[in-house]
């Protein structure tokens, strides 16, 4: 185990330093950069921008800028937002919250309801739930977030009045109920995608399991039937869920782009969505570092629970 | 949700003075058009109650003096005061100066060099500490400080010996005379001193997450992401403030904040406002004002003058004749921005009405073409010494009304034998060196051309503004015309309003003769605010709607 995680460290200093290369230079081949929003200012000449661009390093060599920047993170420096002036690890930091207790939510709800419909599919296979659970995951999953998102405001906001049109809670009102209440929308039409993927998941992996010897050997033992589900199939078929679940953990914390901005969570989806948009260079890179230490993180979390809870594997 | 009482009990007092004989009819479909009740509505004694405003895009840029976009000016116009405030007919009456310097009253000398500025002095900081002519001092010289990030120096890199003779008055030298200074310094918000001088890098300081201004709303909080709160300053030396919370709401995509507006979760549509696709269901809303407003801006059609083919003066005539601009006011933009054949905004002083109105006329434009000895070539294409009538027009990619404008024009501009290809790109790159550096064919484009409504446009249409070529303002047309750079310096160097008018007169006149850019339209916005709202007023002299946020109450 030690030597699995000693190279799996390396492995992921490299892909770091490959990742930040590739955004620092994709993000600086984008001609304009962040005084371009001023362009248009009225009173702002060409001469000022030139100013700004000396003064914030945007006209030394990319190349000085990167080891400038690498270096600085190195320390445990992120930078400075150009757009809103606070160290980029302050900035995410008053995202994060956000981000998590909507993705948090929604994983639980898509995690709840995609494992009982997949496996419900799986043993009732070409039962009308199992059709309508198809049909349904695939409309889900082909009906882009911002119309369930829009549909949702203007059905349950603006015709019937129960839901908030968005946003995290009341101005002037911060209680818990007033959160629960304002969460329970953009939660839902974010977990139907993912309700969507682990029922099609599910499915598929309990059909495999089922269809296995050992299930055949503990039906033949006399095992009920309750039972040999519960534990042989399910069981089984978790396996290739944890794998999924690593490779999703990273978005519980860089969040949803397109439901955050329809209805209007301050998270780090609208961060990562704003800060491109000004061409927040620190920012970008930030969370950019940010999701790549996350994503590396989950998939060596994933690996590690696999071999504990699988006896068949073992991590060297 | 936000004082959901108040709207509710708005609702009923409006519906009851619709009873009453207010014109129920008249009120449903222009409630703008009644203005303020007959009844005389008072603000209240003491701050009351809150106002949320809705915007599209988030402040975030709370020095006033550091690059920053409108929003953040709405956050400005509030939490501090310029020396002078421009009024809504564009008028400069003094603010944290006691009057306002002309040569008459000498507080510029007749040369124009010499300032003297009269200050206030019941005016204090938001934490107490007195406001005095060293933080006008401070501000002018920080902002030309090499190491600070300022937003933009014009006019203030021309002013020399800074001189603070007592608490309330201070003097300067101007390098050269500068009428529009005046204006730009009713958007120069002052700084305290004492806060920002003990900071080690202005860049970077704790005061700009947490500013400290003279103006009507103090900071509270800001909740990033989502919302900044401002709090009544009970000591403002000025009118107001009668609400006890102004809040800046974000709301990022623009169907979601008409959305908010219409459920009551935002009291006010700030910047950038209800679109106008939504204007024929939003003027019906029950209990909103919802009015057309004329803004600063103009929406035209760049041609870069270095252009060969845009060199020809008959060329850019049969372009102008040849653009279908009602087609494109009433079938993309709802009908509700105006036609305009000059920059200058129509509300302005300094508009000039007596301009030639653009026609649209496919055969005037092919005579033109014709008389000029452009012919057509075999793909229908006209040609003329070897060259094609072909350019391309940019603009931003995703702004779908522009996008179909093109289309429009490509197919008038066809019927004459012009091929324009369309060639949009992301705003970042567009608004990059391809604006700025000129390299773009033709560009569409919406500009504010006046700062704090001076005239002065010699950054945008003087010879030495063309930076392609060297220069330092942002002629991005590339537009040289030696009367038109003469009257702009004469312009900038006159103080009598009135010898301004002529020769910005004139200037409008010799632009819309050369068409460096064809007008399209005059923008306005689409106002909305709950019908309880009161001592709101529209000023296109500047670029938020939250100018005069203090003024504002709950009838």
């Amino acid at each position: 185990m030690p030597a699995f995680l000693l190279k799996r460290f390396a492995q992921s200093i490299v892909l770091l330093v490959i990742v930040s290369i590739i955004g620092f230079v994709v993000l600086n081949l984008i001609p304009g950069g962040p005084l371009a929003q001023f362009a248009l200012d009225p009173g702002m000449t060409e001469a000022d921008k030139a100013r700004l661009a000396e003064q914030l390093g945007l006209n030394r060599p990319l190349l000085v800028q990167y080891f400038d920047w690498a270096w600085r993170l190195l320390q445990g420096d992120w930078g400075i937002s150009f757009r809103d002036g606070n160290p980029v690890l302050t900035v995410i930091s008053r995202h994060l919250f956000a981000t998590f207790l909507l993705m948090g939510s929604s994983t639980v709800i898509a995690i709840a309801i995609g494992t009982w419909i997949g496996i419900r599919g799986a043993t009732h296979r070409y039962s009308t739930f199992d059709y309508a659970a198809t049909v349904g995951a695939m409309v889900a999953l082909s009906i882009p977030t911002f119309w369930f998102g829009l549909i949702g405001i203007y059905v349950f906001s603006l015709k019937l009045g129960w839901l908030p049109a968005g946003n995290m809670y009341s101005i002037g009102d911060g209680s818990v109920l007033d959160y629960l209440h304002h969460l329970i929308m953009p939660s839902v039409v974010l977990a139907l995608v993912h309700i969507a993927v682990w029922s099609r998941y599910m499915r598929t992996a309990t059909l495999d399991a089922i269809s296995q010897e050992f299930v055949k050997t503990a039906r033949a033992k006399g095992v009920t039937e309750r039972r040999v589900l519960m534990k042989h199939v399910v069981g089984n078929a978790l396996l290739p869920m944890i794998t999924l679940a690593g490779v999703q953990l990273p978005s519980i914390l860089t969040g949803a782009l397109v439901t955050e901005t329809v209805f209007t969570w301050p998270g780090m989806g609208r961060l990562f969505l704003d800060s491109l948009g000004y061409s927040d260079y620190p920012v970008v890179m930030g969370l950019l570092m940010f999701s790549a230490i996350l994503t590396i993180a989950g998939n060596l979390v994933a690996d590690i629970v696999v071999a504990l809870v699988d006896p068949r594997i073992r991590l060297a | 949700m936000t004082k959901f009482n108040k709207t509710s009990a708005g609702f009923s007092r409006r519906d009851a003075l619709r009873v009453l004989g207010a014109g129920g009819a008249a009120g449903l479909f222009a409630p703008h058009l009644l203005g303020k009740p007959a009844f005389a509505q008072t603000p209240p004694a003491a701050p009351a109650g809150r106002i949320v405003v809705g915007l599209s895009q988030e402040p975030t840029v709370f020095n006033p003096l550091m690059p920053h976009i409108e929003v953040d000016d709405g956050v400005n116009f509030s939490i501090f005061d310029a020396l002078f405030r421009i009024s809504v007919d564009g008028v400069i009456g003094p603010n944290l100066a006691s009057e306002v310097p002309s040569q008459d009253n000498g507080g510029i000398s007749e040369d124009g060099l010499n300032w003297r500025i009269r200050l206030r002095d019941d005016v204090t900081w938001h934490d107490g500490t007195p406001f005095t002519a060293e933080d006008v001092k401070y501000t002018l010289e920080l902002i030309v400080n090499p190491d600070f990030r300022a937003w933009r120096t014009t006019g203030h890199d021309l002013v020399r010996d800074i001189t603070v003779v007592s608490p309330t008055e201070i003097t300067w030298r101007m390098e050269e005379p500068f009428a529009p200074y005046l204006s730009f310094l009713t958007e120069t918000f002052m700084v305290p001193k004492h806060i920002l001088e003990a900071e080690a890098n202005p860049n970077e300081a704790a005061f700009n997450q947490a500013p400290v201004g003279t103006g009507a709303f103090k900071w509270g909080q800001r909740l990033a992401g989502d919302r900044l709160e401002l709090v009544a300053n009970a000591d403002y030396f000025g009118e107001g403030p009668y609400v006890e919370e102004l809040i800046f709401k974000y709301i990022p995509d623009m169907t979601v904040l008409y959305a908010q507006f219409k459920s009551g979760d935002i009291d006010l549509v700030g910047n950038a406002y209800i679109t106008p696709d939504n204007y024929k269901e939003a003027k019906d809303l029950a209990d909103r004002v919802v009015t057309v407003e004329p803004k600063g801006s103009v929406e035209s059609i760049y041609l870069n003058q270095e252009l060969p083919v845009f060199k020809d003066q008959a060329v850019r005539e049969a372009l102008y004749l040849a653009m279908d601009r009602t087609a494109i006011i009433d079938a993309l933009y709802y009908g509700v921005p105006t036609p305009a054949e000059t920059f200058m905004p129509p509300q302005s002083y300094y508009y000039n009405p007596d301009l030639p109105k653009q026609e649209f006329n496919l055969d005037r434009a092919r005579q033109i073409l014709d008389e000029a000895g452009w012919v057509p070539g075999p793909d229908g294409i006209r040609e003329k010494d070897g060259l094609r009538l072909s350019f391309n027009n940019s603009t931003t990619v995703g702004n779908h009304l522009r996008e179909q404008t093109q289309q429009f024009l490509q197919q008038t501009f066809a019927e004459i034998g012009a091929e324009m290809k369309i060639e949009n790109l992301p705003p970042a790159v567009m608004w990059g060196d391809f604006w700025g550096q000129s390299q773009f064919d033709s560009a569409m484009v919406g500009i504010t051309y006046l700062v704090g409504g001076d005239p002065d446009v010699t950054y945008r249409f003087h010879t030495d503004a063309i930076a392609a070529k060297g220069g330092s303002g942002s002629n991005n047309a590339q537009y040289s015309n030696s009367e038109v750079d003469a009257l702009l310096v004469e312009g900038s160097r006159t103080f009598d309003p009135e010898k301004r008018r002529e020769i910005y007169s004139k200037v409008q006149e010799i632009i819309r003769h050369d068409l460096p850019f064809l007008p399209l339209f005059a923008y306005t916005n689409l106002y909305g605010r709950k019908a309880g709202i009161e001592g709101f007023e529209v000023n296109t002299n500047t670029r938020t709607e939250s100018w005069h946020a203090a003024a504002w109450y709950w009838a």
